[in-house]
């Protein structure tokens, strides 16, 4: 019998509250945004700026893409030690706090890094990592580690006996079967990772600036931070907002694979390659693993000395950072369950219009609509927790979704029968269901919060920055050694967060 | 007295038709698969509306309640029992619908477990029994359940004969002690003959009044003779 989902009188009207605050957010900011705007027309630099995001983003997806293609091939044909905990590594990035990990590059790629080092050896000159180039190699180290599960889940998903189908023929493996895979996967994923690199705010600021290396985002921080010029910073915004919405509509019209797969432990046996193919993935794979875990590396090298020279800021910065996770966390939580109750269109475009909106243009909109009565700065960090919340809600959404979907698809109508409705069948019947996709969420979220650079930089004074934006401001006053202390412990705190929270999903979780 | 009075209902494209009336103890009903068994017992659950006619029980209409108002307790194929609860915490949800019982009720759901052979085993989660306690536990909640009509949809079908035997043996002698009635879908006729006094037929979308079971195995109707293989 097919089954159809029963009726159990779950609220409904806190989906449509949920859905409310997350239009408020990011179309309801958008239009302070539009409302304070004055500029007409771009000049010069915001040209600029324009190209400069542009042609960062393209230039991150491709090579990013272009690099993993190799690494997935490599880790779909071959088994080797330490092939799982490599696959495990490369989900990390998502978690990693972007500040931390620029240190890491910084102290692997900058002016004092052991490249460096390794180039003044040799008696070659200097590179440099601030620029362009900067940039693209940051996002490379956060998009290649993605693109690579993503391609990976795509050559995994090629059933095993396609391939004994081609060895039998004599044909070739890449133009009967990885070609036509690859044709499908790879638009998805470099638009998803173009949009990722259109709002990613904290590496153009740590590694970008200047005339020649601005993105949009930075540009609206530094005309609401340093020119004050909010009707500038709003027109920003709202370039900002449509380069992303086209973007997102892109990316959703080739249909985006899904990002948290299982089962990416298996190698796949092959007829196909011998020697060349080895020593080539080999290659392939110790470079991939090398370019994640030097910088990965560096800050733990690093950070360990610098813990005993922070400055004792360095801690209250983490107490408020940790606060403001949590209440992010909770907040994403409920909006989630809420929204997932509901279902239908509020779901929809809760999933969707936080991926559209970019952090700073929600800042932007909120700084318009509360500086008329309050100082920002006390708000600095009740907002962070929001706009990291509706930022954390898609991918929530992601994982709590299709939980709750079997949840009553198997247990709704035994709950019916024996009269649970309403809260009770919630806390009853469906809760218990979702521990461990609520538990990874809350991970997540808090995780995603905990390392967030974006609105704080925009609201917060010295009296509420959090942990990230207190570890960026050591590193503009050049105490590298103090920062690097700061970025060891954000390092430890958001991975702690999310392996707290995942863990106590799944812990005594009966199945 | 369950009445069914020109009701129609539809799933998919199937459409279910009944004109029936159920007063015996005990009721099996049978017929060939697809043929609108379990869409009966939903209809009469409330899992599946009625989009025509009327619904009843000693005269009082249930066509429009919620499965949770219905004077019915029903047992699935499978999925009677919540994984993350105990046993005892899942019979208890029949006596009331969250998981505070009284000092009354705790006993009343030991003596439940211990009527269907699982004393002590309260604590224990669904997973950590056989499937056939799964089942008696199952049966042991639907027991206790203060619901006049009882609706088993095959429950048992997993089970090996002798232990199926037994639960039916349990099930009909408790509810027809107890003065409720049970409605109970199965495949094989000597289940039938065991317990049922009257026997349902539900063939190509329509249920047949009820038959008493005597002379409808003794003298089985073409649709119930070609379903049976005799």
């Amino acid at each position: 019998m097919a089954r159809r989902a029963v009726a159990l009188g779950l609220p409904r009207l806190p989906g449509l509250l949920a859905g409310g605050v997350v239009l408020a957010l990011t179309l309801g900011t958008l239009a302070a945004v539009a409302w304070r705007a004055d500029g007409g027309g771009l000049d010069a630099a915001d040209r600029a700026a324009i190209r400069f995001t542009l042609v960062q983003a393209a230039l991150s997806a491709v090579l990013s893409v272009a690099l993993a293609i190799p690494v997935a091939r490599a880790l779909a044909r071959r088994r080797f030690a330490g092939r799982g905990v490599l696959v495990t590594l490369l989900g990390a990035p998502f978690i990693l706090p972007v500040i931390v990990a620029v240190l890491g590059l910084l102290a692997t790629f900058g002016r004092g890094g052991i490249v460096n080092a390794g180039l003044a050896w040799l008696g070659l000159p200097p590179v440099s990592i601030y620029g362009l180039h900067g940039v693209v190699l940051a996002h490379v180290f956060f998009n290649l580690p993605l693109a690579v599960r993503l391609i990976l889940q795509g050559w995994l998903a090629i059933p095993a006996e396609r391939f004994r189908v081609a060895a039998s023929l004599n044909g070739s493996v890449f133009r009967l079967l990885e070609w036509p895979m690859l044709r499908a996967v790879v638009p998805g994923i470099l638009a998803v990772i173009f949009l990722v690199c259109l709002t990613s705010f904290a590496v153009a600021l740590t590694l970008g600036g200047g005339p020649r290396a601005t993105t949009v985002e930075l540009a609206i921080y530094q005309a609401l931070r340093f020119d004050f010029d909010l009707g500038r910073a709003a027109w920003l915004a709202g370039v900002q907002f449509a380069l992303c919405a086209a973007a997102a509509f892109v990316a959703w019209s080739v249909a985006v694979p899904a990002g948290f797969g299982a089962g990416l432990d298996r190698a796949v046996r092959r007829w196909d390659g011998g020697r060349g193919a080895l020593i080539l993935d080999i290659i392939v794979v110790a470079l991939a693993a090398t370019f994640l875990l030097v910088p990965l590396g560096m800050i733990v090298a690093r950070g360990a000395g610098g813990l005993t020279g922070m400055p004792a800021s360095i801690w209250a910065a983490a107490g408020r950072s940790v606060a403001v996770a949590l209440g992010s966390a909770a907040l994403t939580i409920a909006l989630t369950l809420a929204v997932v109750l509901r279902g239908g269109i509020v779901a929809g475009l809760s999933a969707a219009l936080p991926l559209a909106a970019s952090s700073l243009v929600m800042g932007t909109g909120l700084f318009i609509l509360v500086f008329p009565f309050v100082d920002p700065a006390t708000l600095a960090l009740p907002v962070t927790a929001l706009v990291n919340a509706a930022m954390a809600l898609p991918f929530a959404l992601r994982a709590v979704a299709p939980a709750m979907a079997t949840a009553r698809a198997d247990y709704g109508r035994l709950a019916a029968s024996l009269g649970l409705r309403g809260w009770a069948a919630l806390r009853i019947a469906l809760l218990p269901r979702l521990r461990r996709p609520l538990g990874f969420a809350t991970g997540l979220a808090a995780a995603l919060s905990m390392g967030d650079l974006g609105v704080v930089a925009l609201f917060a004074d010295s009296g509420s920055e959090t942990l990230p934006l207190a570890m960026y401001r050591l590193m503009g006053a050049y105490r590298m050694d103090a920062a690097a202390g700061a970025a060891l412990l954000l390092l430890a705190l958001s991975l702690g967060l999310f392996w707290i929270f995942d863990r106590g999903g799944r812990t005594d979780a009966a199945t | 007295m369950l009445r069914l009075d020109g009701v129609r209902a539809r799933q998919g494209a199937f459409t279910l038709t009944a004109e029936i009336e159920i007063a015996a103890a005990t009721t099996a009903v049978m017929g060939p698969s697809g043929g609108g068994k379990s869409t009966l017992l939903a209809v009469v659950a409330g899992f599946v509306d009625a989009t025509a006619g009327r619904i009843s029980w000693d005269g009082r209409d249930i066509t429009a309640a919620p499965p949770g108002d219905r004077p019915v307790a029903i047992l699935f194929q499978e999925g009677n029992l919540f994984p993350h609860l105990t046993v005892a915490q899942n019979v208890g949800l029949g006596l009331h619908p969250s998981l505070r019982l009284r000092e009354g009720q705790v006993r009343a759901v030991a003596a439940a477990l211990a009527q269907v052979g699982l004393g002590g085993m309260g604590a224990r989660r669904p997973a950590a029994l056989s499937g056939g306690q799964q089942s008696r536990a199952a049966l042991a909640r639907v027991l206790l359940m203060d619901r006049p009509l009882v609706l088993l949809d095959e429950p048992f079908a997993a089970l090996g004969p002798g232990l199926r035997a037994e639960m039916l043996d349990l099930a009909a002698g408790t509810l027809r002690a107890a003065g409720r009635t049970l409605m109970i879908v199965t495949h094989d006729p000597d289940d039938a003959e065991r317990i049922a006094d009257e026997i349902v037929v539900v063939d190509g979308g329509r249920a047949q009044p009820p038959v008493p079971t005597k002379d409808l195995l003794s003298d089985p109707p073409q649709s119930l003779r070609d379903y049976l293989g005799r």
